[in-house]
């Protein structure tokens, strides 16, 4: 009984999570881009258009829901459901941090581990372009039908580089559950170098970890590889014809599979929930810095007397507080085990995340040929090569 | 709680088995076999072959019916028409398809080892570990074997695709 409240409150806790960062990383994404282009982004709602994302929502959900006329229906409403569920799915076998103790119950961070966690985000994954496909077709629009063809050839292409280069980490730490994985790159090497399977003997995966994420902007449609939706095209290619909430389903799968893909690649690569450097060395010590520093920015902000806005001058010192509060958590004894593990993990998915939207700021849309070429003339023979040193590498120096 | 699983996703297959046969457009059909292999990967599931299903989604559902989907859009192939309605076609379906029925039944019931029946959670040699060490050891001739066969395949398709020099 216990074991069912307390995957329950893990449950709810993590769709909550899951669910409002996805709408504030349109947030996120907005401020980036509009910073990378000199703009000031998402300004008006709220204190730096901090509540952007919940206006966004009560606009896409009080919206008339259009269903064009010549729609094959079944199909049209299956496609955003399906779309949105099989994205949410794979979190459930992503971990967040080591085992923890909370109340006297002794639980994972993270919903479940199976023995099978990395094929199952892959499935998911894969499955995850049915709800494009179906989308697109039902639609009955030609734009929507040539997003569908296009995303249906580019994610099957892709996922051939992106299995080969996960299967080659999985090489040097023999297991496929996500706990085992994060588990096996514990430790420093000659005391201060993290055994990360980017840094891992025998065959540092640097490479792997590159493909990895060339892979991974392919399967979750991100520029440079938008081209089922791209916009100067095809309208906004599969999800042309829906609106109101179908089309904001569409858009949280999006969000949600980068989120999980960014998790992957950070359990994977990263080392999970270890810490770049020893604590000896006081990397506890990282987000109370981190926190305080951000505190001190913005108090520096709200002395400056000259704003362009009313509000500033009080939004300033309160986040700043806020931030001070959390500084002060990372230095309560009895939730640090709780939250540093959680502190790292959030802060390597997150630089993942924004390496996302950084690339979508800066590079311009590949050409159909261009994309289909590289994934099978390029990513596929450097995954191939890269799988077969790190094997070579393996069976040289274990016996 | 095994058994309704079973029964549950078992009764999906069969049902979505019979929707490929009725429907008459292309896509349906294809999108109620990925119900089938979908619901398949559960029974499997259920019987302790966690990779086996893994794969059963990550390869048929979710790589093979793809390019099925992509080829049937690509060609824009409508729904079917039943064209001539030939009456013959009443008078030797059903019988031969009865006969198909009890052929494959009365095979099953001579194969199957009497009274083993399958229990759920017996099996349990499923796991990635076991899969990939009986490959490539006691199976290790018919998975090259295999390989070939695929390349070979490949080969082919590229062949014919060639452009005419």
């Amino acid at each position: 009984m216990n074991f069912y409240i307390v995957t329950l409150i893990k449950t709810g806790l993590i769709a909550v999570v899951l669910l409002t960062f996805c709408a504030y990383l349109v947030w996120i994404e907005r401020k980036v881009l509009a910073h990378i282009q000199l703009r000031q982004g998402p300004y008006r709602v709220g204190p730096h258009g901090l509540l952007q994302p919940l206006s966004d929502l009560i606009k896409l959900v009080t919206k008339e829901g259009v269903i064009p006329a010549n729609v094959n229906m079944f199909y049209y409403l299956l496609a955003p459901f399906l779309s949105v569920a099989l994205a949410l799915i794979s979190i459930a076998v992503i971990p967040f941090g080591p085992v923890v103790e909370v109340f006297g119950v002794q639980t994972q961070m993270g919903l479940t581990d199976l023995d099978i966690g990395v094929l199952v985000v892959l499935a998911m994954s894969s499955l995850g372009v049915y709800g494009m496909v179906i989308g697109g077709w039902a639609s009955n629009s030609k734009y929507s039908l040539m997003g569908s063809l296009r995303s249906s050839a580019q994610m099957v292409s892709y996922e051939l580089p992106m299995a080969m280069a996960i299967v080659a980490p999985l090489l040097l730490v023999n297991t496929l559950s996500f706990r085992e994985i994060a588990a096996a790159q514990e430790g420093f090497y000659l005391g201060f170098l993290p055994k990360w399977t980017v840094f891992a003997g025998p065959f540092p995966q640097a490479f792997s970890f590159l493909l990895f994420m060339i892979a991974a902007f392919a399967e979750t449609n991100r520029v440079p590889f938008d081209l089922p939706e791209a916009e100067t095209e095809l309208v906004a290619g599969f999800h042309t014809e829906y609106s109101s909430t179908m089309f904001a389903a569409f858009f949280t799968a999006e969000y949600a599979s980068i989120t999980t893909i960014c998790c992957v690649a950070s359990l994977l690569f990263l080392g999970g929930w270890h810490p770049l450097w020893p604590a000896e060395y006081g990397s506890d010590f990282v987000p109370v810095v981190l926190f305080l520093g951000v505190a001190l920015i913005l108090f520096f902000h709200a002395a400056q007397s000259v704003r362009a806005r009313m509000w500033d001058r009080f939004t300033f010192p309160v986040f700043g507080l806020l931030m001070l509060g959390l500084a002060g958590l990372f230095l309560v004894p009895l939730l640090k085990p709780l939250l540093i593990p959680l502190f790292w993990f959030a802060a390597k998915t997150g630089l993942l995340i924004f390496i996302f939207i950084w690339i979508r700021g800066t590079l311009p849309r590949f050409r159909y040929d261009q994309l289909m070429r590289f994934a099978w003339l390029t990513l596929l023979p450097a995954a191939v090569v890269n799988l077969l040193v790190t094997g070579l590498a393996v069976a040289l120096t274990t016996n | 709680m095994d058994a309704l699983l079973f029964l549950t996703f078992a009764g999906i297959a069969v049902l979505c088995a019979i929707n490929l046969v009725l429907q008459t457009h292309p896509i349906s059909s294809a999108l109620s076999l990925v119900g089938v292999m979908g619901s398949l990967a559960v029974l499997y599931l259920l019987l302790g072959g966690a990779f086996i299903a893994a794969v059963q989604l990550i390869v048929y559902a979710g790589a093979v019916m793809v390019l099925f989907l992509f080829v049937i859009m690509l060609l824009n192939a409508q729904a079917e028409r039943t064209t001539s309605k030939s009456a013959m076609r009443a008078w030797v379906s059903v019988p031969l398809l009865f006969t198909f029925v009890i052929l494959l039944a009365s095979l099953i019931i001579q194969r199957a080892p009497a009274g083993a029946a399958v229990k759920f959670g017996e099996f349990t040699g499923g796991s990635v570990a076991n899969v990939g060490r009986a490959l490539f050891t006691t199976y290790l001739l018919p998975f090259e074997v295999t390989s070939i066969l695929i390349l070979i395949a490949i080969l082919g398709a590229v062949v014919l695709a060639r452009k005419e020099i």
